[in-house]
């Protein structure tokens, strides 16, 4: 993908440089305006997000940069909705602001539409057939700027300026490190219950973008993102046999990279992305090994005469947590990365599985067994809360800033069905994430390079 | 120039195709007895040995079962385990895959490795009943092909299974 991120203060500077002849505010005046991430009930924060002015009504292969304008506030807006803390008034149904305005609001008319913030922005097509978008966030009853930020992108590319937008003003007024601009893969799941079409899909983190990846001929499994996004590594069944496939996003290639007569599980990347981790059964035994992800030798983590699977490592890459059932029932273990010091961590009663570590690294979710339950608890074991309950929760995965989980929902009998499903870390905001067809397994990449 | 974002909604109509039950104008006539045909002679009529369909006519049964996060063989898993190790003693050349599997009642990499422990359980009673285990491979699909739907305790039970599956 051609996406021409500059560093962003360049970035902003030079869209700013752009803009109309306005001596800027200001930047980072101190505000009383914030969101809440940890807030137990919602006192969602007003934010007018009008339509992105032009100063040119320009074609590019996306639309004209006049229409693009209204599509970014409409994804801006969409996002900071689904993220359970603002209440985004427009971009219709509100004030409409020139290009000339974009940096310098005309602050007497926001407050009558109830708006304690407002971000504007504009859309200019270069020369180079690139859009520079601009994007600025305004305490209303202030009078003040808060952020600017701004970005070259491919036309094509639209929507990643609106989720960098979005992220800028979440992360100005959350404190929080910002998530929309990320990525899903999911197995997408079509048929009936015991002839389901399993596919490979990836889409954004607003379901916007989605592909196909596989034909669905294989049934395919667990698949996880590069740290790079490059590649995605995944369970295949081929010529009745599972196998350790990375597909190529760039290309569409899959390279086999383990191939063994043993049952292969669970594949998924190391955080520096040079590293596979997976388990392997041999005679009725499973343990996790781990080999470079170029392909090579794999090496043995664990060796109890159980089931050990589904190890996710901490962002630092130190350590892993992982599931064994070697005390009777599946529970949960962190090991160091060469498999030393193995300690179980789960004591709450009950049996736990699929634990993934939080890329903040204060937290572990997992599916809590007996209930289905999504939950979190401290890499030492403490703090243990329960997110959701329905019939079968499974399989968490973590937004790039940890403070959002996505997972899968079953619905039991005949017609039974998969959907993803997310909920942010406080319990609320529970929704289903729109897919195309049913879905599970979903694995949420990092912010986007 | 203006261009109105424009949501494109797509609404599902299911079509309820509604049954008309009429009766027939005229009922068809009442079944008759039927002759009883002669029975063929079996010999080359039947399925090839080797063949699956064989197999299971020749063994109690093709599957063994399991409970619920279990993968030890029981007294009925013995006696099909033994016509199916009575049968590859018979047919020498016949190799086998026994397929194992989990119900929905778990998480999907745990159910995976579970699967595999019922599988090779399987094949470790056929080893020990004088089977070469160099015919018998195992795979686990864990809970991806259910064989009875309902998500009560029977179907779970007719989930939770070991099925040998000859190779041709």
């Amino acid at each position: 993908m051609k996406y021409l991120a500059l560093p962003l203060t360049a970035i902003a500077s030079a869209a700013l440089a752009q803009a109309p002849a306005v001596a800027p505010p200001l930047v980072g005046q101190p505000s009383g305006l914030s969101v809440d991430v940890t807030a137990e009930a919602g006192d969602d924060l007003r934010i007018a997000v009008p339509k992105l002015a032009t100063d040119d009504v320009r074609e590019t292969v996306a639309g004209t940069t006049d229409a693009l304008g209204r599509q970014i506030a409409d994804v801006i807006a969409a996002d900071l909705r689904g993220s359970g803390l603002f209440r985004p008034l427009g971009p219709s149904g509100i004030p409409t602001v020139s290009f000339a305005e974009a940096n310098a609001p005309n602050f007497a008319i926001w407050p009558q539409t109830g708006a304690e913030a407002l971000v504007s922005g504009f859309v200019r097509a270069g020369g180079d057939g690139n859009l520079t978008v601009g994007c600025y966030l305004y305490d209303v009853n202030l009078k003040s700027e808060l952020k600017r930020t701004g970005f070259v992108v491919a036309p094509r590319d639209w929507r990643r300026a609106a989720h960098k937008c979005a992220d800028m003003i979440y992360s100005r007024l959350s404190g929080e490190s910002p998530f929309f601009d990320s990525r899903i893969a999911y197995i997408a799941e079509t048929g009936p219950k015991d002839h389901r079409v399993k596919r490979l899909a990836i889409m954004d983190s607003d379901g916007a973008n989605h592909r196909f990846l596989t034909n669905g001929q294989n049934l395919v499994l667990t698949p996880r993102f590069s740290p790079d996004y490059k590649s995605i590594v995944y369970v295949s069944y081929q010529q009745r046999r599972p196998h350790v496939f990375v597909y190529d996003v760039g290309t569409g290639r899959q390279r086999l990279v383990l191939s063994t007569p043993n049952q292969v599980i669970a594949p998924r990347f190391s955080p520096d992305g040079r590293t596979l981790l997976f388990s392997m059964s041999q005679g009725g035994n499973t343990d996790i090994y781990k080999m470079p992800a170029a392909g090579g030798t794999p090496v043995r983590l664990t060796n109890s005469p159980g089931i050990d699977v589904g190890g996710s490592f901490s962002p630092d890459g130190s350590r892993i947590v992982f599931e064994s059932d070697r005390s009777g029932k599946q529970q949960l273990y962190v090991m160091n990365a060469d498999g030393s010091n193995q300690q179980r961590i789960s004591f709450g009663g009950g049996s736990y599985a699929t634990p993934e570590w939080s890329p903040r690294g204060d937290l572990i979710a997992y599916t809590r067994l007996g209930s289905f339950s999504i939950g979190v608890m401290s890499p030492s074991g403490g703090g243990e809360r329960i997110l959701t309950h329905g019939w079968q929760d499974e399989s968490p995965t973590w937004s790039p800033n940890g403070r959002v989980i996505q997972f899968f929902r079953s619905t039991p009998g005949r017609s039974g069905t998969s959907s993803v499903w997310q909920v942010d870390l406080t319990g609320r905001n529970l929704r289903k994430i729109p897919t195309p067809v049913d879905g599970s397994d979903p694995t949420w990449g990092p912010l986007l390079p | 120039m203006k261009f109105g974002h424009t949501l494109m909604v797509a609404t599902a109509m299911i079509a309820v195709a509604g049954c008309s039950k009429k009766p027939p104008a005229e009922l068809p006539p009442a079944p008759q007895e039927t002759p009883t045909p002669e029975a063929p002679p079996p010999a080359e009529m039947g399925p090839v040995p080797g063949s699956q369909a064989h197999f299971i006519a020749n063994v109690a049964s093709d599957r063994v079962f399991f409970d619920t996060d279990e993968y030890n063989i029981d007294a009925a898993d013995q006696a099909t385990l033994q016509s199916q190790a009575a049968y590859l003693k018979q047919y020498p050349n016949v190799r086998v895959t026994i397929e194992g599997h989990a119900d929905e009642r778990g998480t999907r990499e745990y159910n995976l490795a579970l699967g595999e422990r019922r599988a090779n359980a399987a094949k470790n009673y056929l080893a020990s009943l004088g089977i070469d285990p160099s015919r018998i491979s195992t795979i686990s699909y864990g809970k991806e092909r259910p064989e009875a739907l309902g998500s009560d305790e029977a179907s779970w039970a007719k989930n939770r299974r070991a099925v040998t599956v000859t190779v041709q």
